[in-house]
């Protein structure tokens, strides 16, 4: 008897396919690509329903082309909000409605929409941001630096930091397939270094664009939907702030735990879909190692290069790929042999140093240190890198930055 | 489900906090042990065959008529009320009650102790809550009360659950009917 096969169509007559088949088995073609023109690829291949955009240095292209979608029948609906603050309880609302959403924001945008990030966790929404980091008005500066994603880290939000546009691809499309578990169901943000990854090219493996995501299906969300039975006055329910009784702040406790757990639920999927929430590079035996996320672990993966071939010191890289949840076991277990840690990082107060501390403490002895740091704008060369390690171990610093 | 009763300060435990994950496709979690589904459904029955006051909470998933399958299902949640025994007490809306509920004819997740408590309910079944909620309440009667919880979900199921079943549709709560009545039979009851 001949085998039926069901095809299943999206609205943009996109054929229908598994997430993994669109991650790991669909033929890829390579292209030379922006961060943003990425961003673009991804939507396009991801059967989204809303996107709400603004504009907002480096992010503004990205929201741009995906208008551009839009118009090309790949997104259900687009428009522009009239404020970082609007686009993100738009964007909630189109969530809330039962649609697959995404957004962009960068740097003080990010701050001035924050009150809604916790309001989308807490209220269970899968809505993917896209952040492309730049820092915030401290003073004002829209160069690359991602000081905002230490505001993110405890909204009750996933975060994931891509280091290359090729990942940035795959995360997104990732992103919407794992925030959208019925056990995790909680936002997602894909960050990306402004600048370094928006507006420069590199060469990205895409699939076809026949290709996509199955759509979202609202009915297995962890809460109802709204539709014709249950309307946003229903769903909105009492704030428990309007009640000042014991049973509101037990609700209120349990609720914040339940949002916190729902990350902790999506590690087996990320680790899954991003084959492991760490990545190691460099000399397994390495005594010397960055621990990094983004665009500064790319940079450390060059200064570890360096530092192998050209100046005979082992050393390797531990990247980060989730920031939320952190994969503290699996750097626990990476840097068991470290003699010294180095955290690069592109932001001024050190937010990774900071949560590697926290989870190595009392976990394993090894000393950290939170070097070399930049910030503003500043690049952060591999001989700089490479610098800063040789100064520390007392080495004689042949390369001049 | 790592362990009974409140976690450091919080009254909420969290199970995956104690690094108890939901359990894997084809798969059951007894407290924090990984099972095949079969075994968790006989002690899953077996406690609401001996422990005092057993009662089903049907979600709105299985109390109004979605689709088809929430038709369905109702009918067999029934049939599992009537084969163990048990009392239905509808979890119907999720909007916090005030002044007070009636814990006799309702629960809700936001205070689900009080229906227990005042019902002295010693083992119940979560079945057709939205997970969000089931799990709220989970948390929340785990801290709150000597219950013993077990979660039939259609989803991924529900670590702070004594019991948790996941992939729960029709053929899988017929399934549970028979090891049911089963067990039964093995209690002479």
């Amino acid at each position: 008897m001949q085998k039926t096969e069901q095809v299943q169509y999206n609205r943009a007559g996109q054929r229908v396919v598994s997430p993994d088949y669109l991650l790991f088995e669909a033929p890829r073609e390579k292209q030379f690509m922006t961060g943003s023109e990425v961003v673009k690829e991804a939507v396009k291949r991801a059967s989204v329903d809303a996107s709400v955009s603004y504009p907002i240095t480096p992010q503004s292209e990205a929201a741009h082309l995906i208008g551009e979608l839009w118009v090309e029948g790949y997104v259900g609906v687009y428009f522009r909000g009239e404020s970082e603050f609007g686009v993100m309880s738009e964007i909630a609302g189109c969530a809330m409605a039962g649609a697959r959403t995404i957004t962009t924001t960068s740097g003080p945008g990010t701050l001035r929409a924050m009150e809604n990030f916790p309001m989308w966790a807490g209220s269970r929404l899968p809505i993917q941001l896209v952040l492309m980091a730049r820092g915030v008005n401290s003073p004002l500066s829209i160069q690359p630096d991602n000081l905002e994603v230490s505001f993110l880290l405890d909204t009750g939000c996933m975060i994931w930091h891509a280091e290359t546009a090729q990942e940035l691809f795959d995360m997104i499309l990732a992103g919407f397939v794992v925030a959208e578990q019925p056990d995790v169901h909680v936002p997602i943000i894909t960050v990306v270094d402004g600048f370094f990854i928006s507006h420069t090219r590199e060469a990205v493996m895409l699939p076809p664009d026949d290709i996509a995501l199955p759509p979202y299906n609202p009915y297995k969300a962890p809460m109802p939907p709204i539709d014709m039975e249950m309307s946003p006055g229903r769903f909105l329910r009492d704030p428990y702030v309007m009640k000042s009784n014991y049973i509101s702040y037990a609700t209120h406790a349990s609720w914040q735990f339940e949002v916190r757990a729902a990350i902790e639920r999506s590690r087996p999927y990320a680790k899954h879909y991003l084959r492991g929430l760490i990545e190691e590079f460099g000399d397994p035996e390495g005594e010397i190692v960055f621990v990094a996320s983004g665009t500064a672990a790319a940079q450390a993966k060059e200064a570890t290069q360096i530092l192998i071939h050209e100046e005979g010191v082992k050393a390797r890289v531990v990247r980060i790929k989730t920031i939320r949840p952190f994969p503290a076991q699996e750097v626990i277990e990476a840097l068991r042999g470290a003699k010294y840690v180095f955290v690069p990082e592109f932001n001024v107060i050190g937010w990774l140093e900071r949560e590697l501390r926290r989870v190595l403490y009392g976990n394993l002895d090894v000393p950290v240190i939170g070097s070399p740091r930049v910030a503003g704008g500043m690049t952060m060369p591999p001989e700089f890198i490479v610098k800063e390690v040789l100064q520390f171990l007392g080495k004689e610093v042949k390369h001049v930055v | 489900m790592a362990e009974l009763g409140p976690s450091g300060y919080s009254p909420y435990p969290v199970a995956m906090y104690e690094g108890v994950l939901t359990p894997p496709p084809g798969k059951a979690l007894m407290f924090n042990e990984i099972v095949d589904e079969e075994i968790a459904m006989r002690e899953a029955a077996k406690a609401m065959l001996t422990r005092d006051n057993p009662t089903i909470f049907p979600g709105p998933q299985v109390l109004y008529a979605w689709n088809e399958e929430a038709k369905e299902k109702a009918k067999l949640v029934r049939k599992i009320a009537e084969t163990l025994g048990a009392k239905i007490i509808p979890m119907y809306d999720y909007r916090p009650k005030y002044p007070k509920i009636d814990p006799e004819k309702e629960i809700n997740p936001n205070h689900p102790n009080l229906t227990i408590w005042h019902n002295n309910i010693k083992a119940c079944i979560f079945v057709g809550v939205h997970c969000h909620y089931a799990n709220v309440a989970l948390k929340i009667i785990r801290a709150e009360t000597d219950c013993f919880t077990i979660a039939l979900c259609g989803n991924s199921g529900h670590e702070d659950a004594m019991i948790t079943l996941r992939d729960q549709h029709l053929e899988e709560l017929e399934k549970f009917i028979k090891v049911a009545e089963q067990v039964k039979k093995e209690l002479g009851k």
